[in-house]
């Protein structure tokens, strides 16, 4: 069982899929990781040994930020955005998309389900 | 698109004028600008902008963390404040 950053990687799979499953990781940081420990690619998660586990627990912890850390990182230029009252923080506070799109229609992953609006007529004819 | 670090930061000239003799003088007023999409300078911080929003001048204070935004985005132009009930 490989345990990375708090996470259980699923075991069947390839090295630099395995690793995608951590927050903050993608495929290309997890073929970076994978090429600077001197491991391959293909490897499989379960294959890996004690000191190659090793090696990418340091490499991560030295170089990136993953997880809770990045996570909260987040949270906080959010936080600012919307402290210093500019647009985009405004946005983020009613949950509409940040980059002009528009709010006619789609925007639903901002804007969540649709909350059908009671009384509002259908155009006739 | 980001744009161009050989070019610097876009600045209206007369509102960095402005700015430069406020500083200069060490004064603190209000200074009416049209130029929304002026970038925050840190030589801005501390000062308060009068900033147009087509309609009128909306007060902005600039703090240290509005810098590398730019005016406009502080200077809100539509007004919609939600359907009625």
């Amino acid at each position: 069982m490989a345990r990375i950053a708090g996470i259980d990687l699923p075991k069947n799979k390839r090295g630099v899929i395995g690793l995608t499953y951590i927050f903050g990781i993608g495929r290309s940081t997890a073929a970076n990781i994978l090429d600077n420990c001197g491991i391959s690619q293909d490897k499989k998660v379960n294959e890996w040994n004690d000191d190659d586990l090793a090696a990418i627990r340091g490499y991560i912890q030295e170089n990136l930020k993953t997880e809770g850390e990045l996570r909260s990182e987040v949270q906080l230029n959010i936080k600012r955005l919307m402290d210093i009252g500019c647009y985009r923080g405004q946005r983020h506070r009613k949950g509409l998309p940040l980059r002009g799109q528009k709010t006619r229609t789609n925007a639903r992953t901002r804007k969540g389900k649709r909350k059908t609006v009671a009384g509002k007529k259908k155009a006739t004819k | 698109m980001a744009r161009s670090i050989k070019k610097g930061p876009f600045v209206s000239i007369k509102l960095m004028k402005k700015v430069d003799a406020l500083n200069e003088a060490n004064k603190k007023s209000v200074v009416k600008t049209w130029s929304r999409a002026s970038l925050i300078l840190p030589d801005f911080v501390g000062h308060t902008f009068a900033v147009h929003n087509g309609n009128k001048f909306i007060p902005v204070y600039v703090t240290e963390n509005m810098v590398g935004h730019k005016l406009g985005e502080f200077a809100p132009t539509r007004t919609f404040k939600g359907h009625n009930k």
